[in-house]
C-alpha cells in the first residue's frame, strides 16, 4: 500500500461503518422516546424537579459511578434479582435524567432504586457522613466534606443532622451542629429520585 | 562508528520492509533522529512526569479502598477516593499513554518518512498545550469539577484544549507525508496514520454528543463506551502495534514475517474493533441488536489479534535468546504477548454467559490493566530504551535498573492481574450463588471477600512504583547528559552468536 489516498479511503470507510452502525443508527431508532403519560397525567419517568437535578452533577463530580450502577438487568441470566434492587430497567427508565450513570462497577450495590428502599433523607446523610456505622464492614469512603460542623447560632438548622444516630466520636461539641453543604442536599435529593416504581409497558413483571 | 549509528543490535541483514536499513544510512538517521530531539524528548518526558503523578493517584486510591478512613477520614475533598480514582484514570490515560505513544509515533514518523522532522514548532505547540489541558483536567477533578463520564471526566472547556492540540498534531503527520521519500508506507505507518485520524474523530463526536449537544438516555453511555472501547482499540492500540512492528524486526535485524498478514490484521482490526463498544453494556437497558452485533465484533476480533501474534512470532523464530539480551526486545515482546492475552480474554468477556459472572467485578479493572499496562506501557517503556539515547546521544547508565524496572513491570503488573481477577470471579460467583430463592451470601459480604485481593493489589502497586521510579530516575540522568558515552548499547548480558 503506497497509496495514502486509498489508506485513507479505508480508515474512512471502517471507523465511518461502526459510526453509522453504533451511533447514528440508535440515535434515529430511539433517540426519542417519549414518557409514558396516564390519564391523570401522570409521567412515566416523572421529570426530576429541584435540587434533584443538580445533584446529578454532584453524583458525576464525586464519582459515585466508578463504584455504584444504575441499571438492572434481566433477573433470569444474572444475578440483579437477587438483592432487591428493583424491577428490570429498561431505555425508556433514563429518558428524564440529563446525565446517565448506568456504572460498570459494583464494588457497591446498584442504586437504580435507592430512592424507593432507602428513602429517608437523613439516612442517606448520615449514611455519606459515616459508612461504617450503618454498615459495618462497608469499605464506601465517607463524605464529610460534604459537611461543615457550625457553630448554633440562636435556632438549630432545619438541616442539621440527627447527631443521635451518629457513633459518640463523630457527635460535635455541645452548642455545634452538623450540617450538609448544598452539594450534599443536592446529591440527597438525587439519590432520593432514583425511583423506578413505576410501570412501563415494555416491562414485563 | 558511534552506538548512534549502529541501528540494529545484533542486525546481519535488512530488507525492504523496514526501508532505511543499511550501514551506509547511518548518518541519514543520526541526522533525522537530531531533528526529532526536542520535540520527542518534550513528549517522553512529559509522560514519564505523567506516569508517576498517576502512580501516585493510583497508590492512594488502592490503599483507600481497603482502608476507606486512611489520611483523612474523607475530610478532604480532594483527597476522597472517587477523585483519586478518576485523577489516576486521567493521569495515566492522557497524560502517559497519550503523550508517550505521540512522542513515539512523531519519532517513528519522521524515521519512517525519511524526512527530518518538519515544522517542529506545531509538534511543540501541540505538546505545550496538551500537556498544559491535561493539568488543568486533572487539577478540576481534583477541585469538583469531573463529568462523572468514565473516560471523559475532563470538563469540556479541558476538551476543547486537548482537541485542538491534537488537531494540530494530526496535521503535522500530514505535512510530514507530504514531505517523505519515495517508497513503501511501511505498517506502523498505517496504524500511526489511522490512530491519529480517528482519534479526534473520536473524540469529537463523543464530547459533542455527551455534553454539547447531549443526546437522549441511554445513547449517551453508549456514546460513551463507544468512545471508551474505541479510545483502547483505535488510538492506544494502534500506537502500541506500530511500535512493536517497528521495533522487533529492527533489534533482531530481520524483516516482518508476512507482508499479507500485517494488511489483513491491519484492516480487519479497523473493521472489528470499532465495534465493539456496546459489550460493556451488556444486559443493560440497550436494544438487544447494539449488545448482538458487539459481541459479534468482538469475538471476530480473533482474526486480527491471531495475525498479527503469528506474524510477531514468526518474525522472531530463532532469535528469542536476544529476550535475554535487548531491553527494548525484551519490553515490546512481553507487551506484544499480553497483547494476545488481554484480547483474547476480552472477547471471552463478550460472551454472555461468562459476562454475567465478571461484569460488574474487579475482574474487568484487571482486564483494563493487562491492556493499556502489561500491553501497552510495556511497549511504550521498550520503544522508549531504544529511542532515547539516539536522542540524548549517550547510552543508558545501568543495565540493572532496567532489569529492576522489567521485573518490577512484569512481577507487579502479574500480581495485579491474578489479584483482581481472583477477585472479579469470587465477586461474580457470589453474586449469583442461591440459597432456594434467596441469595446466598448478603452483598456485603461479597465486598468482604474481595479485600484480601484488594489489599495484594496494592502490593502490585507498590511493585510497579518501584520500577516506575527507577525508569524515571534513568530517564533523568540521561536528559542530565549523564548517561554512558560508549559506543555499545546497554544491554543485559553480552549477546550470544547465534
Amino acid at each position: 500500500m503506497n497509496r495514502l489516498p486509498t489508506l485513507f479511503l479505508g480508515f474512512i470507510l471502517t471507523f465511518l461503518s461502526a459510526w453509522v452502525g453504533l451511533i447514528a443508527v440508535p440515535y434515529f431508532q430511539f433517540g426519542n422516546l417519549k414518557p409514558e403519560v396516564t390519564e391523570d397525567n401522570t409521567y412515566s419517568p416523572p421529570n426530576p424537579a429541584g435540587s434533584a437535578i443538580a445533584g446529578e452533577l454532584v453524583y458525576g463530580a464525586n464519582g459515585c459511578v466508578y463504584c455504584h450502577t444504575q441499571q438492572v438487568r434481566n433477573k433470569i441470566d444474572t444475578s440483579d434479582g437477587q438483592y432487591g434492587w428493583g424491577r428490570q430497567t429498561v431505555a425508556r427508565d433514563y429518558i428524564s435524567q440529563r446525565r446517565i450513570f448506568l456504572g460498570t462497577m459494583r464494588t457497591g450495590p446498584d442504586l437504580a432504586n435507592t430512592g424507593a428502599s432507602k428513602s429517608e433523607a437523613m439516612w442517606q446523610h448520615l449514611h455519606l457522613y459515616n459508612p461504617q456505622h450503618f454498615v459495618g464492614a462497608s469499605i464506601m469512603p465517607s463524605f464529610r466534606y460534604l459537611y461543615v460542623t457550625q457553630k448554633i447560632k440562636g435556632q438549630r438548622s432545619a438541616f442539621a443532622l440527627d447527631e443521635s444516630r451518629l457513633p459518640p466520636g463523630d457527635r460535635p461539641p455541645a452548642g455545634y451542629e452538623i450540617v450538609p453543604t448544598q452539594d450534599a442536599r443536592d446529591l440527597v435529593a438525587y439519590l432520593l429520585s432514583l425511583n423506578r416504581s413505576y410501570s412501563l409497558k415494555e416491562v414485563k413483571e | 562508528m558511534s552506538a548512534i549509528g549502529t541501528e540494529t543490535t545484533l542486525g546481519q541483514e535488512y530488507s525492504k520492509v523496514v526501508p532505511n536499513y543499511s550501514v551506509e544510512d547511518a548518518a541519514e538517521r543520526s541526522e533525522l533522529d537530531a531533528s526529532t530531539r526536542l520535540p520527542v524528548l518534550l513528549y517522553l518526558g512529559s509522560s514519564i512526569f505523567w506516569l508517576l503523578v498517576g502512580t501516585a493517584f493510583a497508590l492512594v486510591a488502592s490503599f483507600k479502598l481497603h482502608d476507606p478512613a486512611l489520611f483523612d477520614n474523607g475530610m478532604l475533598s480532594w483527597l476522597s477516593w472517587p477523585r483519586m480514582r478518576m485523577a489516576h484514570l486521567n493521569a495515566v490515560a492522557y497524560g502517559w499513554a497519550a503523550t508517550a505513544g505521540v512522542g513515539v509515533a512523531i519519532w517513528l514518523t519522521s524515521r519512517l518518512c525519511r524526512t527530518t522532522l518538519r515544522y517542529p514548532a506545531i509538534v511543540i505547540v501541540a505538546g505545550v498545550f496538551w500537556n498544559i489541558g491535561v493539568a488543568i483536567g486533572i487539577t478540576a477533578i481534583l477541585a469538583g469539577q469531573s463529568t462523572g463520564v468514565e473516560w471523559l471526566e475532563f470538563p469540556p472547556y479541558v476538551g476543547a484544549i486537548l482537541f485542538a492540540s491534537f488537531g494540530l498534531i494530526s496535521l503535522w503527520t500530514l505535512l510530514m507525508f507530504w514531505y517523505r521519500a519515495p517508497g513503501h508506507i511501511y505498517v506502523s505507518q498505517w496504524y500511526i496514520l489511522a490512530a491519529f485520524f480517528w482519534f479526534p474523530w473520536l473524540y469529537a463526536t463523543a464530547y459533542l454528543l455527551i455534553f454539547v449537544f447531549p443526546v437522549q438516555g441511554v445513547l449517551q453511555p453508549i456514546t460513551n463506551w463507544w468512545y471508551g472501547h474505541n479510545v483502547l482499540g483505535l488510538w492506544f492500540t494502534p500506537l502500541g502495534l506500530a511500535s512493536a512492528y517497528y521495533f522487533i524486526p529492527k533489534v533482531i535485524g530481520r524483516p516482518v514475517y508476512s507482508y499479507y498478514l500485517s494488511a489483513l490484521g491491519f484492516w480487519s482490526l479497523a473493521f472489528f474493533y470499532s465495534w465493539n463498544g456496546g459489550h460493556h453494556l451488556i444486559g443493560g437497558p440497550i436494544p438487544l441488536w447494539v449488545q448482538t452485533v458487539s459481541i459479534v465484533a468482538s469475538v471476530m476480533m480473533i482474526i486480527p489479534v491471531a495475525v498479527t501474534a503469528i506474524n510477531h512470532h514468526m518474525t522472531l523464530t530463532g532469535n528469542f535468546h536476544l529476550l535475554l539480551t535487548s531491553p527494548t526486545l525484551r519490553f515490546t515482546v512481553f507487551g506484544a504477548m499480553c497483547y494476545t492475552l488481554v484480547s483474547v480474554q476480552g472477547m471471552s468477556m463478550a460472551i454472555p454467559s461468562l459476562n454475567f459472572v465478571t461484569h460488574f467485578t474487579h475482574y474487568t479493572v484487571g482486564h483494563s490493566h493487562l491492556g493499556l499496562y502489561s500491553f501497552y506501557s510495556s511497549i511504550m517503556f521498550g520503544a522508549m530504551y531504544y529511542i532515547v539515547p539516539r536522542l540524548a546521544q549517550c547510552e543508558w547508565p545501568s543495565a540493572g535498573l532496567i532489569k529492576l524496572h522489567f521485573w518490577c513491570v512484569f512481577y507487579g503488573s502479574a500480581l495485579m492481574f491474578v489479584c483482581l481477577s481472583v477477585a472479579g470471579v469470587t465477586q461474580g460467583t457470589m453474586w449469583l450463588a442461591k440459597n432456594g430463592d434467596l441469595p446466598a451470601y448478603a452483598f456485603i459480604d461479597t465486598v468482604q471477600a474481595t479485600l484480601p485481593y484488594l489489599i495484594g493489589r496494592s502490593v502490585a502497586g507498590v511493585i510497579l512504583a518501584l520500577g516506575h521510579v527507577a525508569f524515571a530516575y534513568h530517564f533523568m540522568l540521561m536528559v542530565l547528559q549523564m548517561g554512558k558515552h560508549t559506543d555499545k548499547p546497554t544491554l543485559f548480558t553480552e549477546p550470544t552468536k547465534a
